[in-house]
């Protein structure tokens, strides 16, 4: 018998888990973040549960910053398939004028994403919480566990994680704990394209090439999309063929140069442009092992 | 190097066709061991770099870190070791997963640290893993933790070791020293139940038989490290074992559709199909496989899929959808291999959750029959099992459970115990047998059960000799024996009845061993030895257990 091709055996095993999490937590819901990772994450909830609907929310953790293009896909897209969509932001900050050029990307991305997404699932009151994390992104994540115990502040422990053994997950919470739950944690970037080809998978438009207007500086493509983003002397908006490949707020999200307009394109470009998808977000490099400290804090 | 990248530039096929290519792929899942000093990180680091799975910019992110630890250009072993705790002591503590692929396959590997005090790591890695790389120093050859490595992974049921003898660069690519190590190996790993074991000579650091075959150990004419991961059968056995399909959820969104969805742990479903559902033992047939790419005629493990059956039944998470011809045991009561993984040790009569495919039944641990001595490679009596101890224990549930024997399916044969006040996962188990009689927990203890626990039978010491007396019950007590001494008549006979060896000044006693009137040597010491060594021929302690050889 011929065996399951890697695509198909990864999609049973987080169709597994996204229905684990379903029978066995009270209040889960799906953290939606627009990207590319979300959208397969959603349609593995959606196979998961076929012919019902998804029995969970999904919410999403607003910074105001994000592209329009995003908010409006986010609009449509998941009410299209009969998914309730909850949006949480930090309003206190976000009416402070909270913004990463005067308070630094650490300490923005902590008020507007951590703190928020932290109260956004107190105030929802979920035990669990879908991300589309995946260990192949960073390496802190290389460790994470598929079920990613938190304590009563949303914290991660890396030295307390419970032993994962087989498909077997524990999902035993005290009230005001809560689990992180990962399905995608054993994809890859590619995995991740390759699924969104084969499935025909609807994606937020930013990641397909095409002229868009940016600040080019240092190695950098910067959308002026946001006020914040304030042209420095001598600098100018330029129209460049560019496209993003991964989706966050829009003043610390580059563009790259690219010609690729389709998904087999994107494909072709990951695999010759050999960038890991993270260098164009500047929130990972500001520290030496950053992405696991916010993850201490509770970022995602 | 044939990466899937390398063989997309190098090919003429259209990125379409190279999609098309790659949708066929398979996954295999391997695991790796090793301590710090084999060199483990290196080779993981050496593989994904071969295997141009590593970005360019976290390549430039390695450079720029301060803690280097080789002298060389990359230290490949900080592209695998994540953790900041980690970085900082130098040692890969916690299971890490990385991805790499080649035309012909995807690779994930369970990276796992090679230490004593990380078994249950290992045990975690090698849980998912159908291959595992037991990587030796070529200086120091087969030591203790390589034991351990594939003995965890033997135990968790992984069928093929790559045997990677590493640092052949510091031996001079010597084939004697290379076959030394193999013969230890095999002697030692002969009767574990590998379905194949490759030995590999390699030098992770220089790259040697890791991706391509080395000019440099022109008398190896096996596979690359590489070459064999790509070629080795990735385990068919769970499409064309018995049907499992153990019910995770019931999906249920309107009065005409009623589905029970799980991720088929073993064999084929097709529509149709006569099934047994159990615990309630009823009968239907399969009506519909549906999915949300159409309805299928047949699905097979480990696919997730809906089913929907002919009749009307009360199904409902946890149960177990069969065919009828092939049953799973059923028993509450079971024989199992545990892998401890907190710090509050296991004693018998602790109850726990035991998690089984998808239900969650409350457990009591009945008895720990034995613990595994890794670095004697035996099995010895045991009260308690302490973190990463290994051991063989019975354990009831409160329910029935529906299973296979570990070796027959690893899905229906696992479980995890949970502490339900801190909701730890404390425990790894493998089912290794249903045991007989409903009622065993309310059965008394027999003298056979004491003896086989304690190692020997119960007898009386007839010593006139106090000093000696002293001695002998300090030194049996030191190995583990039921033992006491007494000056005065005392209850024996109930002590004889617990099972006890007693040691007593006392005449009288029926069958006692007169020690008094054994040829015994003048020095005390040697009198101890002489007393253990009459005791072990006359069978009242098991050699076997004790290990008794010349040295007493």
């Amino acid at each position: 018998m011929a065996n399951l091709s890697h695509l198909r055996a990864l999609e049973a095993e987080s169709i597994h888990i996204i229905r684990e999490v379903a029978a066995e937590f009270q209040k889960p819901v799906m953290l939606y973040s627009i990207g590319k990772d979300s959208s397969v994450m959603l349609r593995l909830a959606q196979k998961a549960f076929f012919p019902a609907r998804i029995p969970f929310p999904l919410l999403h953790v607003d910074t105001t910053y994000k592209f329009k293009e995003m908010i409006e896909f986010r609009d449509h897209y998941p009410a299209s398939i009969g998914c309730e969509l909850r949006v949480y932001s930090n309003q206190e900050a976000v009416h402070a004028g909270a913004n990463p050029f005067v308070l630094g990307t650490s300490k923005c991305c902590s008020l507007l994403k951590t703190r928020a997404l932290l109260d956004g699932l107190a105030q929802g009151g979920y035990d669990a919480a879908f991300g589309g994390a995946r260990r192949d992104e960073e390496k802190s994540r290389a460790k994470e566990r598929i079920y990613s115990f938190r304590d009563g502040h949303g914290q991660w422990d890396p030295k307390n994680q419970r032993p994962e053994l087989w498909n077997l997950y524990n999902s035993r919470v005290d009230k005001g704990q809560s689990i992180r739950v990962f399905p995608l944690s054993n994809w890859t970037e590619l995995d991740v394209w390759h699924y969104i080809h084969l499935e025909s998978i609807p994606v937020v438009p930013l990641y397909f090439a095409k002229e868009r207007p940016v600040i080019v500086r240092g190695g950098s493509l910067i959308p002026p999309e946001s006020d914040v983003v304030k042209l420095l002397p001598g600098e100018k908006v330029s129209m460049v063929k560019c496209r993003m490949r991964s989706l966050g707020c829009s003043p610390c999200t580059g563009a790259i140069r690219s010609d690729a307009d389709t998904v087999p394109r994107i494909i072709e470009e990951l695999l010759s442009f050999r960038r890991s998808e993270r260098e164009n977000r500047v929130i990972d490099h500001d520290q030496e092992g950053s992405m696991e400290l916010k993850k201490r804090e509770g970022y995602f | 190097m044939r990466t899937a990248e390398a063989s997309f530039e190098a090919s003429t096929l259209t990125i379409e066709e190279f999609l098309e290519k790659e949708s066929g792929k398979e996954l295999l899942r391997f695991s790796t061991a090793g301590s710090v000093d084999d060199g483990k990180s290196t080779l993981i680091g050496r593989l994904l770099y071969d295997a141009r799975g590593i970005y360019e910019d976290q390549l430039a992110a390695i450079q720029k870190s301060k803690l280097n630890r080789s002298t060389g250009p990359i230290d490949f072993s900080l592209l695998t070791d994540g953790l900041r705790a980690e970085r900082e002591q130098g040692i890969t503590i916690d299971v890490a997963y990385r991805h790499f692929s080649t035309p012909r396959r995807k690779f994930i590997i369970a990276d796992t640290p090679g230490h004593e005090q990380y078994t249950r790591n290992m045990a975690t890695g090698a849980s998912t893993s159908s291959l595992a790389i037991v990587l030796i120093d070529a200086r120091n050859g087969v030591l203790a933790q390589t034991r351990r490595h594939a003995t965890i992974s033997s135990l968790l049921g992984i069928p093929r070791l790559i045997l990677a003898v590493n640092k052949m660069d510091l031996k001079e690519y010597s084939r004697q020293v290379f076959e030394d190590i193999c013969a230890d190996f095999l002697y030692f790993a002969r009767e574990m139940g590998f379905a194949h074991i490759q030995p590999i000579p390699i030098s992770a650091l220089e790259g040697d038989n890791v991706a391509k075959r080395s000019a440099r150990t022109p008398w190896y004419t096996g596979p690359s490290l590489l070459e064999h991961l790509e070629s080795v059968p990735v385990s068919t056995d769970v499409a064309s074992g018995a049907l499992r399909f153990p019910v995770q959820y019931v999906i249920r969104p309107d009065q005409n559709f009623r589905g029970y969805a799980a991720q088929i742990a073993s064999g084929t479903i097709g529509k149709g199909d006569r099934v047994q559902i159990l615990p309630s033992g009823q009968l239907s047939h399969v009506a519909s496989i549906t999915t949300f790419d159409g309805e299928l005629e047949h699905a097979e493990a480990p696919m997730s899929v809906t089913i929907t059956l002919e009749d009307e039944r009360d199904i409902s998470r946890g149960d177990m959808i069969v065919h009828t011809h092939s049953l799973p045991k059923l028993a509450r009561q079971m024989e199992a291999n545990l892998v401890w993984m907190t710090d509050e040790p296991l004693t018998a009569g602790r109850s726990y959750l035991l998690k089984h495919t998808t239900q969650q039944v409350n457990a009591r641990v009945l008895s720990i029959e034995s613990k595994l001595d890794i670095q004697a490679m035996e099995r010895r009596q045991a009260l308690s099992l302490g973190l990463n101890d290994i051991g063989t224990i019975r354990i009831e549930a409160s329910r029935p459970l529906f299973f296979d024997t570990y070796k027959e399916n690893r899905l229906t044969g696992s479980f995890i115990l949970i502490d339900a006040i801190s909701n730890t996962t404390v425990a790894a188990g493998m089912i290794i047998s249903a045991l007989e009689g409903r009622n065993a927990a309310r059965r008394p203890v027999r003298a056979e059960e004491r003896h086989k626990r304690n190692g020997h039978k119960p007898a009386v010491l007839e010593v006139h000799n106090a000093n000696l007396a002293t001695l002998l019950e300090r030194r049996l007590f030191e190995y583990g024996c039921q033992v006491v001494a007494l000056d005065n008549p005392g209850p024996v006979a109930s002590l004889l009845a617990a099972g006890v060896l007693v040691i007593t000044p006392m005449p009288g006693y029926a069958n006692a061993i007169r020690v008094g009137e054994l040829a015994l040597p003048a020095d005390d010491q040697a009198a101890v030895d002489a007393v253990l060594l009459y005791l072990a021929q006359h069978d009242i302690l098991d050699s076997g257990h004790f290990a008794f050889g010349e040295g007493i």
